[in-house]
């Protein structure tokens, strides 16, 4: 159901109802915004100075070299996270007991465990002076399992016929796998594979608590040792290193909405998962997993009502 | 075991920390979501932009961010010397709005055409459709992912742990601190969050059991 089903095509007198809450609406959130910038400016926030720090050569390389540790780590993450996940999802459809068995194990505890409590244990426990490699490991382990939950969806979205015709034709497991179900699987998962990299990307702000210098850890660094007016210019720096967040992660969900977008012209009968739906945010086994067809046992859901509008 | 019996006072004061900001940023995230939500959907363009701006900024900021703008930039827009619980309360509700909505909104996207149609042919305004026509219907569907949000908010609530509120995750850097060997206190704390998460699902799947009607 679209959103203008919910009303009418306004007549004469709810479109001038309309326009007064058009109105009134951006006026409250106009003085909202006025309001936060009012105080802010009262308390000197927004003074040309703490504005000035960013003219500074040092500053800036800081930022640059934050954005690129952030990146690096990213990158590390990214990769490892992707061999774990297919590495994870293949022993998790494996044949044999005790590889399904401990592959299960294992993406359960990590995935239900919260990340931060993983890297500081890493951090603590075994990579002490090596924060780099702590967040990135900590990262890929808990992305790893939800991508490979993620993969494991699209292998089983691949319809049946396709590794039955495989097997026919005298191809092992191994080949099976390689060249029929993983291509399939990750074309289908392309935009939730993405979407859970911007996460990673996201998560990656939690090398701040381990000291990690990455974006958010210079950020806290520039503002906490530099003074301007007797004052630390949290709300500046905040403002730049946001932007700069946003921007990134903006950049990446493009990126997944348009292969999403890309991926629903092509009729392969393998339905595209949507962009949207981050698995961070996905029910355990909304996708996947036996709790998925114990619900379409059951009959039409949730899952079905929003697959018909994507 | 002794590293819990030793600081068994500390640890369940951290238990219950991870609990009560779970409970108040759920009730936040909840309240927002579901209003940010009808924004999305209401005939009003003025509101259906800032909901769009709302969901697509606070998705793609990072937590952790968001935490450091309620801990030093809101204490100067409102007034300073909030309790560190009550901004990372909102921080993570906030955060989990944006998700709430976009639940919310989707469920609003399974309740069949025809239910709002019939709504609108006998005269119902949009506010009285939503209400008493779609929203009760979209529940339904809601409460599969909105477990799975609120499990993702407890995991997220460990951050609040570094920002001096006390919870889970601020027992095991204590620990730590105090020279505890990191393998024993990782596996109290996974087990205290498994205590919370497990009762969350098992509390959403109560809820899905009794609002379970054939459609």
């Amino acid at each position: 159901m679209s959103a203008s089903v919910l009303y009418d095509a306004p007549g004469p007198k709810a479109a001038v109802r309309n326009r007064i809450y058009a109105v009134v609406g951006g006026l409250a959130i106009l003085a909202l915004i006025a309001v936060s910038v009012i105080r802010l400016s009262d308390k000197g926030h927004l003074a040309p100075e703490m504005w000035d720090i960013f003219n500074y050569a040092g500053i800036r390389q800081n930022i640059a070299d934050a954005v690129l540790a952030t990146l690096k780590v990213f990158g590390l993450a990214a990769v490892g996270s992707l061999i774990l996940g297919v590495l994870l999802a293949v022993g998790r459809l494996s044949d044999h007991k005790p590889v399904r068995w401990a592959a299960t194990t294992f993406i359960e505890l990590f995935r239900s465990i919260p990340l931060l409590i993983t890297i500081y244990a890493i951090w603590v426990g075994f990579l002490t002076d090596y924060s780099m490699w702590a967040l990135a490991l900590g990262l890929s382990v808990y992305n790893g399992c939800v991508q490979a939950e993620v993969l494991r969806a699209g292998i089983n979205s691949v319809p049946k016929g396709q590794s039955e015709a495989a097997f026919a034709l005298g191809m092992s497991k191994t080949q099976v796998m390689v060249s029929v179900l993983m291509p399939q699987a990750v074309r289908a998962m392309l935009p939730t594979i993405i979407s859970q990299l911007v996460v990673t990307l996201k998560d990656t702000s939690l090398g701040f608590i381990i000291l990690y210098p990455e974006l958010l850890q210079t950020a806290r660094l520039i503002a906490s040792n530099t003074q301007v007016n007797g004052q630390y210019p949290y709300v500046s720096t905040i403002a730049v290193i946001g932007t700069i967040y946003v921007a990134m992660c903006l950049l990446l969900s493009a990126l997944a909405t348009w292969i999403e977008k890309r991926g629903r012209r092509a009729k392969t009968g393998i339905a595209v998962a949507g962009a949207a739906e981050t698995p961070e945010i996905l029910p355990a086994g909304s996708l996947v997993g036996p709790r998925a067809e114990d619900r379409s046992a059951e009959g039409p859901d949730a899952n079905e009502g929003t697959s018909k509008t994507n | 075991m002794n590293v819990l019996l030793d600081n068994f006072p500390e640890f369940r004061d951290g238990f219950i920390g991870t609990v009560s900001i779970t409970a108040v940023s759920s009730v936040i995230a909840l309240v927002l979501g579901v209003a940010v939500a009808g924004f999305r959907v209401s005939p009003v363009p003025p509101l259906r932009y800032f909901g769009t701006a709302w969901v697509t900024l606070l998705r793609n900021t990072p937590l952790t961010l968001l935490f450091l703008i309620f801990f030093f930039v809101v204490p100067e827009i409102l007034f300073p010397g909030m309790s560190p619980f009550l901004l990372g309360s909102l921080a993570l509700g906030f955060y989990t709005s944006s998700f709430v909505c976009e639940a919310v909104r989707s469920g609003i996207n399974t309740v069949p055409l025809g239910q709002a149609e019939a709504a609108r042919s006998i005269g119902m305004t949009f506010a009285q459709t939503l209400r008493i026509v779609v929203l009760p219907q979209a529940t339904r569907s809601v409460i599969p992912p909105l477990s799975s949000i609120f499990i993702a908010l407890t995991k997220n609530s460990a951050i609040a742990g570094a920002f001096s509120v006390t919870e889970l995750f601020g027992w095991q850097k204590l620990m730590s601190d105090r020279g505890y060997e990191i393998t024993p206190v990782f596996i109290w704390v996974a087990l205290g969050y498994l205590v919370v998460t497990f009762a969350i699902s098992g509390l959403f799947r109560l809820l899905e059991r009794r609002m379970e009607v054939a459609r």
